[in-house]
């Protein structure tokens, strides 16, 4: 990028920062930063408490557990313990698209709690939640397991949910899984993941081994690790593993099921959508039971191709050939939509503002559309995401760790980027402003925007955002 | 391959395709480990039997898919709805995601709040420090003219005590000494979102009027609860007092901060009860509250400050918007104008024309207390037989006073009013007791799935329809689009099942 902006971006951090306190403005500039080429990671300090009062737009440790990582395992109930709210406004808000039937055999967008009241918090909770577990067995046979997802209360008045965990999965007969995602735990999603990680480490994987005796493998056996399947993403990015030969043994978790978890260790490859979600399940199989895991990106077509060719090199000439089919099997498709899309997108620019991967993870698919990333950042990255992140942005570009609404608002009033992609609650603060949006969690209910499939619905969402004519009428005509 | 650049297929129609349908077939078969479809399907038939209602019933811990939502939700709804205010929550910081999405959701606007993000040393050492810095930062960052400042559950379960907190934030210069920051204390595990509405509406008035004296004059003040529309009620309930000639206060006013327009410019507040208003209302004659459930304590507080206090049950329909303005009427000496009664006429000559498809209708409802008996009082009205009435966060006085609306009424017989049931309940009675329509919120959706009962979405949230939110529901005019919206769904269901060639082209009318 041309120094110019390299120094309105400087300019722009330094203008958000003279408006905090001193004491918050010394926090804060560590996480904001103009990117330069050659360094290893984007310069920005991450995975830290989020300042009080500065309006964040993370989340928390439950949403991160249930919200990601168990929730949309579908054959198992996963219970809110705790008051109503937590699981009331994360209700079948994610669409992690599964297929079964509601209430009888798959649970993804229903919401079960405890329910919390004043008298739990006093005595405590453990009694309601043994009971609980009766009526959910009664009521709902065909579960093939439980999870309980803490909230805030759990922690903090000493239930002992794993003792009641054990007795009932003893009685029951069946899997419950505690997980300790109480939501005041860590900085973000992000230590709810881990922690939800380490509960499918301690409560599904290890003593499974007997559960899968009678797993029957092949040389060609991977797991997608980490794909939601928010708007189906996990079915478009499989049909393409599958057409190249592989045999996808497991997804976690969107459209998952407790059986397959179980049956992971068989894999010969995990495939990791989301590192920063499921890397540490993936670590874990890897020393436990030797299991490479690749880190692939199924946005667009430039790194689709990429991650077949790599996806493939860890298997014989048959998958790399199957590899090579599939690419050129979906050519024309790809092709069609370039010819179709990017003369109308060519040299927009787009800053991100997102979780997990995307801020990376997509650049790809908006540079195969010709577009440019003005800016970018995580609300709950590591530090592993931002060196990751050197291989997708160019020199110049702003980074913005765990950003404020103040300074993401302030960020695009200056650099005035043609498409801004993050989350709904940001959606109508740029929309208010003129600026054609995008969620890029929820594909604005969109999707699904992985694989061959997705990238065709994603250059038609991002055409339809950028080149609406709503956004030529913001100003009264008598005005203008 | 089912994918093309010319007619590019999302969600709605890819994964019909073949390529999909097969590869969903094969991981069923090879992977799930699911159980055999005939043993899906006979578990889904007993569901909705009498057998499984029992045990549904019976149900003493687990709650599945209540309609309700916990306390700082609705704080933040009546914070903003004061001039400048930025709703500052203490405690967790997910917390504040979860409810500002909701509204979003909702409202389809922006939602600001803030949060302490409080974390494990603060559940330790409590969370002092993150309100002193917290209050800093959003005062310096945002600008607000007020924090209205709620807590989440971690707080009060650790017990933090906001009165003594802001002080201290004070006392160390994080906003100065005579900036505005009410309070409540909004604990999840007690009530529900109204809860929350009741306590911060209490704690901001409070705030405006402790140390006040009153000295009361002509004016009265509106207070209209956690109401999902409430940007098009607000807007209905001020021109009808214009109407009137009333001088009066809306506290609460969030009509405009969430219906800001797309001009190119952000607006983070607006609109708003001003400071001055909110302060001025201690000297009104009395106070009306809306929604009686949901703002008991704050209609207590201004009873206790000399107010008198009306109290309604979101009056919809003719003969609830009658005793709702003539009681207006009254405590204020000013007459209800022709224009209102013109609107009255008109009212009720288009429940007249329609009367005809409701009457004799069976329904089921759920939602907030007050609104489901105001939606039920006006079922009522036009001979339509409510048969399941249901809230989550009713309580017994609730069932007591929902159940003698339905006792006297002839439609009403047979009718049960539901305290503290879920839509899992819903669900059993629907099955075994049908009706032909539910009335509830987006979630109702799943029920419409499940049972076959056709969903009219009257409440909040609404998620999945836009825009109903900016026309009221209150008034004659309201209450005239409640009237529409119940009977486009009865139409549409009248051509629905009346629309297969060669079966059923009689009754398929184009005039009904």
């Amino acid at each position: 990028m041309t120094t110019d902006v390299k120094a309105r971006n400087k300019e722009v951090i330094e203008e958000v920062l003279a408006a905090y306190p001193e004491k918050s403005a010394k926090k804060r500039v560590k996480h904001l930063n103009v990117h330069e080429e050659g360094k290893p990671d984007c310069g920005v300090k991450s995975n830290i408490k989020s300042l009080p009062g500065v309006m964040t737009i993370r989340g928390c440790a439950y949403a991160g557990s249930k919200g990601v990582v168990w929730g949309p395992i579908k054959d198992m109930i996963h219970i809110s313990h705790g008051p109503v709210g937590c699981g009331q406004y994360s209700w079948a808000s994610r669409r992690n698209y599964f297929i079964g039937v509601t209430g009888v055999n798959a649970f993804g967008t229903m919401q079960f709690t405890s329910d919390f009241q004043e008298k739990d918090i006093v005595f405590g909770g453990d009694k309601k939640l043994d009971k609980l577990m009766d009526e959910v067995e009664a009521l709902f046979p065909l579960n093939n397991g439980l999870s309980v997802q803490s909230e805030c209360p759990i922690g903090l008045i000493g239930d002992d949910i794993e003792a009641v965990s054990k007795k009932k999965a003893k009685q029951i007969n069946k899997t419950i899984v505690p997980v300790r995602c109480e939501g005041f735990r860590g900085v973000s999603q992000s230590l709810g993941h881990h922690i939800a990680n380490d509960a499918v480490r301690d409560w599904v994987l290890e003593g499974s081994a007997a559960k899968t005796r009678e797993f029957e493998g092949t040389p060609y056996d991977v797991a997608i690790i980490g794909d939601y399947n928010i708007g189906g993403d996990a079915w478009s990015s499989r049909i393409l593993l599958e057409e190249m030969g592989l045999r996808v043994i497991a997804q976690w978790s969107g459209d998952g099921t407790l059986k397959e978890m179980e049956a992971t260790p068989k894999a010969k490859l995990n495939l990791i959508h989301c590192y920063r979600s499921m890397n540490y399940i993936s670590r874990y199989m890897e020393e436990k039971y030797g299991i490479p895991w690749h880190e692939y990106n199924f946005f667009g077509p430039t790194k689709i191709a990429e991650s077949l060719r790599a996806i493939a090199a860890h298997f014989d000439d048959k998958i790399m050939e199957g590899a090579e089919r599939v690419i050129a099997k979906y050519q024309p498709l790809t092709d069609a939509v370039i010819a179709k899309y990017k003369s109308r997108l060519e040299g927009k620019t787009v800053m991100l503002y997102v979780g997990g991967l995307r801020p990376r993870h997509v650049v790809g698919a908006y540079e195969d559309l010709g577009m440019e990333i003005a800016g970018t950042g995580y609300e709950f990255g590591h530090n592993d995401d931002y060196q990751r992140t050197t291989h997708y942005v160019k020199d110049g570009t702003l980074i913005y760790d765990d950003v404020t609404a103040f300074e993401l608002e302030k960020f695009v009033e200056k650099v005035k980027p043609d498409l801004v992609g993050s989350g709904i609650k940001e959606k109508y603060v740029f929309q208010k402003m003129g600026v054609p949006f995008r969620q890029m969690h929820s594909w604005d209910y969109s999707g699904p925007y992985h694989g061959y499939d997705g990238f065709a619905i994603f250059a038609r969402d991002m055409d339809m955002a950028i080149n609406s004519p709503v956004w030529s009428k913001t100003k009264a005509p008598w005005k203008s | 391959m089912s994918q093309s650049a010319e007619k590019v297929l999302d969600h709605m129609t890819l994964f019909r395709a073949p390529e999909y349908t097969d590869m969903f077939e094969s991981k069923k078969t090879c992977f799930e480990g699911g159980h055999p479809d005939a043993k899906v399907q006979e578990i889904a038939d007993w569901t909705k039997s009498w057998d499984y209602r029992e045990k549904n019933f019976a149900r003493e811990a687990l709650v599945i898919n209540p309609a309700k939502a916990c306390q700082p939700l609705g704080a933040i709804f009546a914070a903003v709805g004061f001039e400048g205010t930025l709703p500052f929550v203490h405690g967790s910081q997910g917390c504040v995601s979860y409810f500002r999405s909701h509204f979003n959701r909702h409202f389809k606007e922006p939602s600001s709040a803030v949060s302490s993000s409080m974390t494990e040393d603060a559940a330790v050492f409590g969370g002092l420090n993150n309100m002193v810095d917290g209050l800093s930062n959003s005062y310096s960052l945002y600008k607000p003219k007020m924090i209205a400042v709620s807590t989440t559950c971690m707080a009060e379960v650790i017990g933090d005590d906001l009165d003594s907190f802001i002080k201290t934030a004070k006392q160390k210069g994080s906003i100065p000494e005579e900036f505005d920051v009410p309070f409540a204390h909004t604990p999840s595990f007690v009530g529900s979102h109204i809860t929350g509405y009741d306590n911060m509406m209490k704690g901001i008035l409070t705030h405006f009027w402790e140390k006040a004296e009153r000295k009361e004059n002509a004016k009265i003040n509106f207070v209209g609860g956690f109401d999902g529309y409430t940007v098009g009620n607000l807007r209905e309930i001020k021109r009808m007092f214009e109407l009137m000639g009333l001088d009066y206060t809306i506290l609460g006013d969030n009509s405009d901060v969430w219906d800001t327009p797309t001009d190119g410019e952000y607006r983070m507040y607006d609109g708003g009860t001003k400071m001055e208003a909110a302060r001025d209302a201690l000297n009104a004659k009395g106070t009306v509250f809306m929604q009686n459930y949901g703002t008991e304590k704050t209609a207590e507080y201004v009873k206790s400050k000399g107010q008198e206090a009306l109290v309604f049950n979101h009056p919809v329909g003719v003969t609830a918007t009658d005793e709702f303005l003539m009681a207006i009427s009254k405590l204020t000496g000013k007459e209800i104008p022709a224009a209102l009664e013109l609107e009255r006429g008109r009212l009720l000559d288009a429940m007249a024309d329609s009367q005809a498809y409701l009457h004799g209708k069976k329904f089921a409802l759920y939602g907030d207390p007050s609104m489901v008996m105001g939606l039920t009082a006006f079922l009522l009205e036009m001979g339509a037989e409510p048969v399941h009435v249901l809230a989550t966060n009713g309580n017994k006085d609730w069932a007591a006073e929902m159940q003698a609306l339905l006792d006297a009424s002839p439609f009403g017989q047979g009718c049960k009013a539901h305290a503290g049931k879920d839509l899992w309940h819903m669900r059993s009675l629907l099955a075994t007791e049908p009706v032909d329509f539910l009335i509830g919120n987006t979630y109702g959706k799943f029920l419409e799935r499940d049972i076959g009962t056709p969903l009219i979405r009257i409440g909040f949230p609404v998620f999945d329809r836009h825009h109903h939110h900016r026309s009221p529901v209150w008034g004659y005019q309201g209450s005239l689009n409640v009237l529409v919206k119940i009977l486009d769904k009865i139409f549409d269901e009248m051509d629905k099942s009346t629309n297969v060639p060669g079966k059923t082209d009689y009754s398929y009318d184009i005039i009904r």
